[in-house]
């Protein structure tokens, strides 16, 4: 028996608006049951994306396949396959959230009769029974964007879409939405688009960086780390004889270097000093350095491994692909 | 069209809690009743030639031109300046079936409108005790008409619709494109340079979309299959181009 197909396959997606390119190009599978954060500073292509994978807006070139079915020529059974919140999240002003709700789930095709107990149960899910009667246009931000979101999973998809389902919102709120997308995990196959790296880093199993249309990285967090800055770092602070300090981490790791090296100007062997330690080796060395060390004679007071956060990825991920651009760009011929 | 009846039903419900749509309502309701009473007054005071409906139906393009643009102006251009219309075209609907929704809708409250002011014959006849002031050939002759040539203004209300994000353009557009098609037609109509050499296919064409006339066909009881194709066909071309239109503005969303 075949396995099914991936929820998500993207190949060569280009898009054009008007002499523009919004999409240049990008490739990128995503598993079932996978949550994928999508990335990219303001005009990246993102949203353009996010409306192809929608059956929204048709591409210029490539293809988009989404569980199996490509969503060119089948667009109708891709809509019945997805849920979709989009950006700043429009929602009809005067209707009442239970009413709005039940005509979508009629559009998305849920039967009349397992409607009514869906609708409660979404409700309740985004803790929503409160103001199931409120008209939506008298909502707070944070009801709103929970309406939108009640909304994506109504009808059980197996793909959820959500461009910056975030966005304007308090910390608490944040918390509730992410708890929300984290409950989805397993079930349904979720992309986010989000400014909030932390919260993706959090949420996502895997990240997708895209800059001027292109995909500049994609991998775990850990993974990108490792692509982007190419080494791990640890942050010790020990006191003892340098030379023994040297030989002793040597002994774990040849290739592990010291930051600043030997002893800081004024701090003697029995001082503590604060080292940073650099290694291409991905794996954890904390514990085999800190027994090396002690076994040394050295004493160790604090280590912890350094890990560049999400935000430094992608502030990373983008400026080279931007670095890359420019070393392409024809340079201009001096005027005589 | 299976999602045809929930979205008509929505559309209707959404019509119904639009302010535009009580404003368009009273001040129909209010001319059309004023009419009535300048008629009654007319009649009251020396006896005419034609029955009353035949006249009450010649102020028709007063109300339309006003009405029309009122109830749908807002139908789609306001969908797509909120963004709801992204939403609603991702789910497994058509946009010949949001177009059609949009169009049934307004046009349903546009001919209950019309209906409701068969009311004021009722009124009369029951208070004057004279069945000849319910005179149902030229009334019913009346309604149909209304009935039929609604389907074309209102189609082009909502192409008009289509065509812009702001209700406001949407509305003069609508409005200058029905007094275009009723009094442009009817200055053509009784415009003696179109009979010369050349321009005698233009005369034909002019002839053939004269609303004043169709009006008056319909009253004295002629259905000309031709009027009724003229309408059809006019309707038909309005929503496919409100189609295209919605279609064409997504590809450059």
């Amino acid at each position: 028996m075949s396995a099914p197909p991936p929820a998500i396959e993207v190949s060569r997606l280009v898009k054009t608006y008007g002499g523009t390119t919004a999409v240049n190009d990008i490739s990128f599978t995503v598993a079932r049951g996978e949550i994928v954060g999508f990335l990219g500073p303001n005009g990246a292509g993102k949203s353009t994306t996010m409306r192809i994978l929608t059956g929204y807006l048709p591409a210029t070139a490539g293809s988009v396949h989404l569980c199996g079915l490509p969503v060119a020529t089948r667009p109708d059974e891709v809509k019945r396959r997805i849920g979709y919140l989009p950006e700043n999240n429009p929602l009809p002003e005067d209707m009442r959230v239970s009413e709005y709700l039940y005509f979508r789930g009629r559009l998305k095709e849920v039967a009349r009769r397992q409607l009514g107990p869906r609708i409660d149960e979404v409700l309740e899910i985004c803790d929503l029974k409160r103001v199931r009667h409120r008209i939506i246009g008298q909502l707070s931000k944070g009801y709103r964007q929970r309406v939108g979101i009640a909304e994506a999973i109504l009808a059980e998809p197996p793909v959820i879409i959500m461009d910056e389902p975030t966005i304007g919102l308090d910390p608490h709120q944040i918390l509730i939405v992410r708890d929300l997308i984290a409950g989805l995990r397993g079930r349904m196959t979720v992309i986010i688009s989000s400014h909030i790296l932390p919260e993706i880093e959090v949420t996502c199993d895997r990240v997708l960086i895209i800059n001027q249309g292109r995909v500049v990285a994609q991998g775990t967090p850990a993974e990108l780390r490792r692509e982007i800055f190419g080494q791990s770092s640890y942050v010790l602070e020990v006191a003892g004889d340098p030379a023994t300090l040297a030989a002793a981490l040597a002994t774990v790791e040849p290739d592990l270097r010291a930051t600043p090296p030997g002893e800081a100007p004024g701090a003697g062997p029995e001082e503590f000093r604060r080292l940073r330690l650099t290694t291409a080796r991905p794996d954890e060395l904390g514990e085999a350095i800190v027994a090396a060390l002690a076994a040394s004679g050295c004493r160790v007071r604090a280590i912890g491994r350094e890990h560049p956060s999400l935000e430094d990825v992608f502030l990373a991920a983008t400026r080279r692909s931007w670095d890359a651009v420019q070393a392409a760009a024809p340079r201009p011929t001096p005027a005589r | 069209m299976k999602h045809l009846p929930t979205l008509l039903s929505h559309e209707l419900r959404m019509l119904l809690v639009s302010p535009a749509t009580y404003v368009a309502s009273t001040l129909f309701l209010g001319f059309m009743g004023l009419v009535f009473i300048k008629i009654v007054e007319l009649y009251g005071g020396a006896p005419q030639e034609t029955s009353p409906a035949v006249v009450y139906f010649q102020l028709f393009w007063l109300p339309v031109c006003v009405m029309v643009p009122l109830l749908t102006m807002k139908c789609l251009a306001e969908e797509r300046r909120a963004g709801t219309l992204e939403t609603l075209l991702t789910t497994p609907v058509t946009t010949t079936e949001v177009v059609l929704a949009k169009f049934g809708a307004a046009y349903a409250l546009y001919t209950a409108l019309w209906a409701s002011t068969l009311g004021f014959f009722l009124v009369l006849r029951r208070y004057s005790g004279d069945e000849r002031f319910l005179d149902a050939g030229p009334l019913l002759g009346g309604f149909l008409f209304i009935g039929v040539s609604g389907l074309l203004f209102v189609a082009l209300g909502v192409l008009a619709s289509s065509l812009t994000r702001s209700q406001s353009v949407a509305g003069i557009l609508s409005c200058v494109a029905l007094a275009t098609l009723i009094l442009g037609g009817n200055a053509l109509a009784d415009s003696p340079w179109l009979d010369q050499g050349l321009l005698r296919p233009l005369r034909a064409a002019v002839d053939h979309g004269h609303v004043f006339g169709h009006r008056d066909d319909f009253a004295r009881g002629v259905i000309d299959l031709r009027h009724l194709l003229f309408y059809a066909s006019g309707t038909a071309l309005a929503l496919i181009l409100s189609i295209l239109s919605v279609e064409a503005k997504q590809l450059h969303a």
